[in-house]
C-alpha cells in the first residue's frame, strides 16, 4: 500500500484528470465577446440592407415601375452587404476568442480548436452552397430561413467540441428558421433576431457565466 | 470490509501517465506533439513514460509521416481503459469513504 495516498489526494486526481478530460476535447476559449461582435454586425448589415430595400421600393414609387436592371444591381448590392458582414463578424469574433485564448495561455490552433472548426464549417458550407443554389434559380425567399437552419445546425453540432451552452443558441436558431418558413417576405426581420439579437444575449450570458 | 485501495493501479501514480491516460480517454487518436502541449512536459519526460504505458499495454502507438516528418499517435487500448475505468473508481470509493 503506498503511504502517499491520502483520499485528499485522490480528490485531486479525480478534479486533474476531469480538467484535463474537459481541456483535451473541448475548445473552451471561445469568448462570449465574440458572440455581442457578430451580433451588432449582423443587426448593422440589416440596417444597411432595410434602407436599400427601401429606397429600392422609394423608386418604385416615384417612377411607378421597376426596371430590370435596378432589381439586379439591387440583389448584388444585399449579397455585397452580407458578405462584408460575414467577413467583419467573423474578424471581429475571431479576435476577442484569440485575446480570450491568449489569456488562459491556450494555443489558438489545437487539435480541440481544429476539430470544432471542421465540424463547425461543414453544415455551414452545405448550407451556404445549397443557397447559393437557390439564388441561381432566383428563389430567394427562403435565404433568410435557409441560413437561420443551417447556421442552428452548425451551432448544434458544433456544441459537441467546445462549451456545450451553446446548443441552445442553436435550436433558438432552427425553431426561428422554421418559424420564419411560415413568415416568408419577413426574412430581414428574422435574420435581425436570429443573427443580432440572439447572438448579443447569448454572448451577454456566456460572458457573466465564464469570463466575468 | 473490502480495502478501497485494491483498484488503484499503481502506473497511475504518477501524475503525467495520468494526464495522458486521461487525454486518451476521451480523444480516439492524439498526436505527441499535442500531448506535450496539453501536459505541459518537455518531450524527454513524456517520452518515458509513453514508453511505460506502452509496455504495459495501455496505449498503443502509430508511427506516421506528414510529408517527411515523422508523426506520432497514440490511443488507448481496451485494456488502458479498463485500467484507468478501474483505477478512476477507487478514486471515487476513497473520497466516498471519507465522507
Amino acid at each position: 500500500m503506498d503511504a502517499h495516498i491520502q483520499p485528499s489526494g485522490s480528490l485531486q486526481d479525480i478534479k486533474d484528470i476531469r480538467r484535463i478530460m474537459e481541456r483535451s476535447s473541448r475548445f473552451l476559449s471561445l469568448s462570449g465577446l465574440s458572440g455581442v461582435a457578430a451580433g451588432v454586425c449582423a443587426i448593422a448589415g440589416a440596417v444597411v440592407g432595410n434602407s436599400m430595400l427601401k429606397s429600392y421600393y422609394g423608386t418604385y414609387d416615384s417612377a411607378g415601375y421597376f426596371s430590370g436592371d435596378d432589381f439586379s444591381k439591387l440583389k448584388l448590392r444585399l449579397l455585397g452587404v452580407a458578405l462584408a458582414v460575414f467577413v467583419i463578424a467573423f474578424v471581429s469574433s475571431y479576435y476577442f476568442t484569440w485575446r480570450k485564448a491568449k489569456k488562459q495561455g491556450v494555443p489558438m490552433w489545437d487539435h480541440t480548436s481544429r476539430r470544432l472548426a471542421w465540424n463547425m464549417m461543414l453544415p455551414l458550407f452545405t448550407g451556404a452552397a445549397f443557397i447559393l443554389g437557390m439564388l441561381r434559380y432566383d428563389v430567394w425567399m427562403f435565404v433568410a430561413p435557409a441560413s437561420l437552419i443551417f447556421y442552428g445546425l452548425a451551432l448544434v453540432n458544433a456544441s459537441k467540441y467546445t462549451l456545450s451552452d451553446i446548443r441552445y443558441l442553436g435550436y433558438f436558431e432552427i425553431l426561428l428558421g422554421i418559424l420564419n418558413m411560415f413568415f416568408i417576405g419577413y426574412g430581414l426581420w428574422f435574420w435581425a433576431i436570429g443573427f443580432g439579437v440572439l447572438h448579443i444575449i447569448y454572448g451577454v450570458v456566456m460572458w457573466y457565466k465564464y469570463e466575468k | 470490509m473490502k480495502n478501497p485501495i485494491t483498484g488503484l493501479n499503481k502506473i497511475f501514480d504518477n501524475r503525467i501517465r495520468l494526464g495522458v491516460m486521461s487525454v486518451l480517454m476521451v480523444n480516439e487518436e492524439i498526436s505527441f506533439n499535442d500531448l506535450k502541449q496539453l501536459l505541459e512536459v518537455t518531450d524527454g519526460n513524456l517520452a518515458t513514460h509513453l514508453v511505460t504505458l506502452e509496455e504495459n499495454g495501455f496505449i498503443k502507438v502509430h508511427k506516421g509521416f506528414i510529408g517527411r516528418k515523422t508523426n506520432t499517435t497514440y490511443s488507448i487500448t481496451r485494456t488502458g481503459e479498463k485500467a484507468f475505468t478501474d483505477h478512476v473508481a477507487a478514486l471515487e470509493n476513497m473520497i466516498k469513504g471519507i465522507r
